[in-house]
C-alpha cells in the first residue's frame, strides 16, 4: 500500500513487484535480486481490492492498480471513529479515555494538583 | 390475570422511569461498579420482561386464568375455530403488542450485533493498514499518529489493542503500564458484550430517555471496572495522571491548533459540551479521594434487589401456571 500511496498514477502488478524488490519491502526474506512472485503480488492486490483499499483499472492489459483513497483519508476515517462520540462508537472499540473539554481539562488539572501530584 | 397484568405494568413503569433516575444520580455505584453494573442489567431485563409480560397477560385474560393454560387455550383456538366468545379487540391488540415488542427487541439485538461486528471488522482492516506491530507484543499495534489514543478492538477470536505514537511519547513507563492494564481488563472481562446489549436496547427504543441514560451509565461503570483492574498493577495516582494527560493532551492540541490532520479539524467542529465521555471527573475523583469500596453487606443488598426485580415478573407469570400443573 505504501508504494501505491506514493505513486501518483496507476501501477501494474509487475511494476509493483519490481518496486517491492527494489525497496526490499514486504517483509519477505528476498535474497539478492529475487523478487516476490507475481502471483503473490496479484493475490495480495485482489484481497486489498475486495476490502476496498485498491481500485483496479481493467482498460488495459496488464490491469493497472491504484489506491482507492489516500493514507490521510484512511487515517482520518480511523481517527474519526476513535475520537467520536461515545454513543456513535456503539461498542466497536473501547478506548482508554476521550478528549476533555476546556473546562474539564482545568478541573482535572486542579484535581491532580490538589491531590499532591 | 388482570392483577398480574396490572402489577407487571406498575413494575415496568417503575423500572422505566423512577428507578433508573434514582440509580443514575446515586453516589454508591462508583464504589461498587460491578454490583451497579449487575443492577443495571437486571433493571433492563426485568423492565423488558414486565412490559411484554404485562401486555401478554392482559391479552390472554379471556383464554384462561394463568399464563400456561391460557397460552394453551389460545393455540387451541387458533387451530380449532371458533374464537372464544369473550375475546375483544383490546385483548388482541394487547397480545399483538406484547409479541411484536418481544420480536422487535430480539431483532434489534441481532441487528446491533451484526452491525457492530461489521464496523469492527472494517476498523480492524484499517488498523492493519495504518499501524505497525509491536515487537514481542502479540495483538498490539502502534499507530503513527500524534494525538494520544489507546483503545482495543474486542472480539471473540482476534482482539487487538492499539496505541498511538503520540500516547507513547506523552506518558512515562508507569503511566503506559496503567493504560495497558486498563485495556487488558476490557478484553479479559469482555465488556463489549454488555455494552452491545445496552446499545441494542437504546437503538430499539430511541425515544426512551432511560435507555440512553442507562447506556451512558453502563459505559462509565465499565471504565471504572477497567480502572479497578489497572489499580492492581499501578498506583492510583499514576492511573489518574495517565487519564488526565491523555484527556488533556487532546484538548491542548485542539487549542494549539496543531497541523496534525483532519481528525483535529473534526475535534474542533464537534460540539464541545456534549455528554462527557465516561465521566472523566468521576473516574479521576474516585481514584484520588480514596473512598472505601462499598461494604459486602451493602453489595449483597443491592444484588438481592436486582434479583427481586427479575424474580417478580418471573414468579407472577409462571407460578400460577406451574402450580396449576402440579
Amino acid at each position: 500500500m505504501d508504494i501505491l500511496w506514493e505513486s501518483s498514477g496507476t501501477l501494474s502488478a509487475y511494476e509493483l513487484q519490481d518496486s517491492l524488490a527494489a525497496t526490499g519491502a514486504a517483509g519477505v526474506a528476498t535474497s539478492g535480486s529475487r523478487k516476490l512472485a507475481a502471483t503473490t503480488v496479484l493475490t495480495v492486490l485482489s484481497r486489498l481490492e475486495k476490502k476496498g483499499f485498491v481500485e483496479r483499472e481493467r482498460a488495459s492489459r496488464p490491469h493497472r492498480y491504484r489506491a482507492a483513497a489516500s493514507r490521510e483519508d484512511h487515517m482520518a476515517e480511523l481517527m474519526h471513529q476513535v475520537l467520536g462520540d461515545a454513543l456513535d462508537r456503539t461498542a466497536v472499540l473501547e478506548r482508554f479515555i476521550g478528549r476533555a473539554t476546556e473546562g474539564e481539562a482545568d478541573t482535572l488539572r486542579k484535581l491532580l494538583d490538589s491531590a499532591g501530584r | 390475570m388482570l392483577a398480574t397484568s396490572i402489577s407487571l405494568a406498575v413494575l415496568a413503569f417503575a423500572l422505566a422511569w423512577p428507578v433508573p433516575i434514582v440509580l443514575a444520580h446515586a453516589q454508591w455505584p462508583s464504589r461498587a461498579p460491578a454490583t451497579a453494573l449487575l443492577l443495571w442489567q437486571s433493571i433492563a431485563l426485568a423492565g423488558g420482561l414486565s412490559m411484554i409480560g404485562s401486555l401478554l397477560s392482559f391479552g390472554l385474560i379471556p383464554f384462561g386464568d394463568n399464563l400456561v393454560t391460557s397460552a394453551a387455550a389460545l393455540i387451541r383456538s387458533v387451530v380449532e375455530q371458533p374464537l372464544v366468545a369473550s375475546v375483544e379487540i383490546v385483548h388482541l391488540v394487547s397480545l399483538c403488542g406484547g409479541v411484536l415488542l418481544g420480536i422487535h427487541l430480539v431483532l434489534n439485538l441481532i441487528l446491533t450485533i451484526t452491525q457492530t461486528q461489521r464496523q469492527r471488522q472494517r476498523h480492524r482492516q484499517l488498523v492493519q493498514l495504518l499501524s505497525s506491530p509491536l515487537p514481542n507484543q502479540p495483538n498490539t499495534r502502534l499507530l503513527d499518529h500524534a494525538v494520544p489514543v489507546a483503545y482495543c478492538l474486542p472480539g471473540t477470536y482476534h482482539s487487538v489493542t492499539v496505541f498511538s505514537a503520540g500516547l507513547v511519547q506523552l506518558l512515562d513507563s508507569d503511566e503506559l503500564q496503567a493504560v495497558i492494564e486498563h485495556e487488558k481488563a476490557h478484553l479479559l472481562q469482555r465488556h463489549y458484550i454488555v455494552l452491545m446489549a445496552f446499545d441494542a436496547w437504546r437503538s430499539s427504543l430511541p425515544w426512551f430517555p432511560t435507555a440512553t441514560r442507562a447506556q451512558l451509565q453502563v459505559g462509565t461503570l465499565v471504565e471504572m471496572l477497567a480502572d479497578d483492574y489497572a489499580r492492581r498493577a499501578v498506583e492510583d495516582r499514576t492511573l489518574a495522571t495517565a487519564i488526565t494527560l491523555v484527556a488533556v493532551g487532546g484538548a491542548d492540541r485542539r487549542v494549539r491548533g496543531g497541523a496534525d490532520s483532519d481528525s483535529l479539524l473534526l475535534l474542533a467542529e464537534r460540539d464541545p459540551v456534549g455528554p462527557s465521555d465516561a465521566q472523566l471527573e468521576a473516574r479521576v475523583t474516585r481514584l484520588l479521594d480514596g473512598r472505601p469500596p462499598l461494604s459486602i453487606p451493602a453489595r449483597l443488598a443491592v444484588a438481592v434487589v436486582g434479583l427481586a426485580f427479575l424474580a417478580v415478573p418471573t414468579v407472577l407469570l409462571l407460578a400460577p401456571g406451574v402450580a396449576g400443573l402440579a
